[in-house]
């Protein structure tokens, strides 16, 4: 997994609440058999204009210019800040790799559906659980303000504003020792093959019929 | 006093970081199912590593997202669809995987063959790289959707890194309304607690309501619970349960069957366990829904109209009605029933089961699909499904009305075969994700159940069925 370092970054508003996965990776872009090469397509019905299908060139479309991603002054944007239950409907992980492959880092929310959430942390990038007044409140900031950029620090579980006004966040310990050393889930995971073995022979004499 | 949440958890726990409740755990997984769209990149990280499946045996495959639903002899004109289900084929040959093939019988929704094939069983932890891994927990199971990262996980170790919800009891009591569905039941709940009122939460649906209910039925609410942004929905084991396993193809047999169902009657909520929050639902106020929006907590009943924008004093929530209500091309203040359709599709995990079929063909029988209807198909849930469908003569009754009887799959849940919805054209739909695009770029989703979706394919809009009835 990527590592976590800290992230200062220019800003973006998805000013939007239940931004599901379809619409961050939308379905004809899951045959692909890779894992990278989502960013492209990453918001694709509200970025452009016409119907994406999967190896088309965006060099050649349209893009939709009142759609905040495609504003000149948010380009490079590292960090994004959206409104409740960001990342509901479907489990695919393709939604993250999409928003990392863009260039994001960092996603702050008043709170995200479960998965999607989980699905970060598997990637190394970071969903940041802020009180709703305070997106609120940054939201406002950044529409405002251009060239707003955020830090985030992640050993200190802290977003600094420009303005050097500074939000405490929670992170999972385990999933922040993850995030900040890269670690490989499964590699740590394998650590406990005797204990999984154990639990695995108990279990198949007490309930045979799962073995079967 | 335990719920049938915390057995379920507490069996399956291998390792605990610490001895808080909410401590990172390391828990076992039982049964993994696997489909193409979520797998390629977990196998390839697997070998990659150098890693083999922990438990091959636990695992099982199917293609179901992708599938063409009609002339499948042809194969697949999509080269990109059709590289993703030779990949799933390959991986799952490679690696000894049980797998049914697109042209095997007992091919299908992973989510309709799982308990079909008996390969779902009560106390077992389910995942799946699909959210709607949730039905499975109308099995008492504890079921949920994972990522790819974590489908490899389980590959390679047979468990998962997770950590405990928050429980939540919804309680259904009372009895309900003819030609009232489980369909309405979860479409009423999702527009009570919304669509992230379940988030952090796993579910127990409980009450006289829910013990009435047919497998099938169930597995329809479970399905539905991740809608309502709960991690896992799930109910406790009963005769209905046991009725239901008995004899297919992986259930236990012989002594085997007996000591199974000695464990599986315990696996409910202990009297007097306590839940961190309970949710009430009368039965009997429950009418036939039909969402409106992009959302399925944007919901209401069949006599109900559709919100004016005007009408709502939250900012934000004005402005999400108001870009739904533009993108669903409807006015404010509408009347459901007022709401005229171009296409009609049952299907989906969440109903295109055996009784969903049923039900549709109840209504029905006799009967014409109405001439602005353009389109109107059903996609069983799969080949046993509609083989079963056939010999009771369903497959006549929707050919009769002007349906399309297709192959079975996920076909235009999410359209990512063939069948999908053209920009603005708008379907009364079985399914359970009413998202912009989810059927087809621009297109229009109302969800409805099974009977619903019939009787407005005869009136060529929606109508309360009971009326029908
Ligand atoms: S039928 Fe729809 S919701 Fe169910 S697994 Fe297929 S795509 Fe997902």
């Amino acid at each position: 997994m990527k590592k976590f370092t800290d992230c200062d970054g220019l800003a973006v508003p998805l000013d939007r609440s239940n931004v599901d996965t379809d619409a961050i990776i939308p379905k004809q872009f899951l045959k692909s058999i890779k894992r990278s090469g989502f960013g492209q397509n990453l918001f694709d019905e509200w970025r452009f204009l016409d119907t994406g299908e999967p190896g088309k060139e965006n060099l050649h479309r349209k893009l939709n210019p009142d759609f905040v991603l495609n504003f000149p002054r948010y380009q490079g944007a590292r960090i994004l800040v959206t409104r409740d239950n960001f990342g509901c409907g479907s489990s695919r992980e393709h939604a993250p790799w999409a928003l990392q492959d863009y260039g994001f880092e960092v996603i702050i929310a008043p709170s995200f559906a479960d998965i999607f959430f989980n699905n970060c942390f598997k990637i190394g990038l970071l969903p940041i659980v802020l009180d709703s007044k305070v997106v609120e409140k940054l939201i406002a900031q950044i529409q405002a303000t251009e060239g707003y950029r955020l830090a985030i620090n992640l050993e200190a579980q802290t977003v600094t504003t420009p303005t050097k006004e500074c939000y405490h966040f929670d992170v999972d310990s385990f999933r922040k020792h993850c995030l900040i050393n890269g670690l490989d889930e499964i590699g740590l995971t394998l650590q406990h093959t005797d204990k999984i073995k154990l639990f695995e022979q108990k279990r198949q004499s007490e309930q045979p019929w799962l073995f079967i | 006093m335990k719920t049938l949440y915390d057995k379920l958890w507490e069996a399956h726990v291998v390792h605990a970081e610490s001895d808080k409740p909410d401590s990172t755990v390391l828990l076992y997984i039982d049964r993994h199912l696997v489909h193409e769209v979520t797998s390629p990149q977990a196998f390839e990280g697997l070998k990659l590593a150098g890693r083999k499946p922990w438990r091959t045996r636990s695992i099982l495959a199917v293609a179901d997202h992708n599938v063409p639903t009609t002339n499948r002899k042809n194969g697949i004109s999509d080269p990109t669809s059709q590289l993703q289900i030779e990949t799933l084929d390959q991986n799952c040959d490679e690696l000894g995987i049980t797998e049914f093939k697109m042209n095997d019988l007992r091919q299908g929704i992973v989510h309709v063959i799982g308990p079909e094939q008996g390969a779902t069983l009560p106390g077992m932890t389910v995942v799946c790289g699909d959210s709607h891994t949730s039905t499975h927990g109308a099995f008492a199971c504890l079921a949920f959707g994972i990522g790819t990262s974590e489908v490899e996980h389980v590959l390679a170790t047979q468990c998962l890194v997770a950590k405990k919800s928050k429980s939540m009891q919804v309680l259904v009591e009372g009895v309900l309304g003819k030609g009232v569905t489980a369909k309405d039941i979860a479409l009423n709940i999702i527009g009570k607690i919304g669509t992230a009122g379940g988030t952090g939460y796993a579910i127990e649906f409980a009450g006289n309501a829910i013990r009435s209910l047919s497998m099938e039925g169930r597995m329809t609410l479970c399905n539905m619970a991740i809608e309502a942004g709960a991690r896992a929905g799930m109910i406790a084991v009963d005769d209905t349960t046991i009725d239901y396993i008995k004899g297919r193809p992986f259930a236990p047999k012989g002594q085997m069957w007996e000591s199974a169902v000695n464990y599986w009657r315990t696996l409910k909520s202990d009297e007097g366990a306590v839940f961190d929050c309970v949710v009430t639902v009368n039965a009997a106020e429950i009418s036939p829904q039909v969402t409106w929006g992009t959302s399925p907590e944007m919901v209401t009943s069949i006599e109900g109209s559709v919100p004016d924008p005007e009408s709502i004093f939250d900012l934000s929530k004005r402005n999400d009605v108001e870009s739904a209500l533009k993108y669903m091309g409807i006015k404010p203040n509408t009347p459901i029933q007022a709401i005229y359709l171009d296409k009609i599709f049952i299907g989906s995990c969440t109903n295109s089961r055996i009784e969903d079929l049923r039900e549709a063909a109840s209504i029905l029988k006799g009967k014409r699909i109405a001439d602005n209807i353009k389109l109107a198909i059903v996609v069983p849930g799969s080949g046993l499904v509609k083989s079963q469908a056939e010999q009771e003569g369903l497959d006549q009754i929707f050919r009769a009305a002007g349906f399309e009887w297709r192959e079975p799959g996920c076909s235009m849940c999410l359209a990512m075969n063939d069948d999908k919805l053209l920009p603005g054209e708008r379907c009364a739909s079985t399914s359970n994700r009413n998202f912009e695009g989810r059927q087809g770029p621009g297109g229009r989703t109302h969800l409805v159940s099974p009977a619903m979706a019939a009787a407005a394919a005869v009136a060529g809009h929606f109508v309360d069925v009971r009326l029908i009835h």
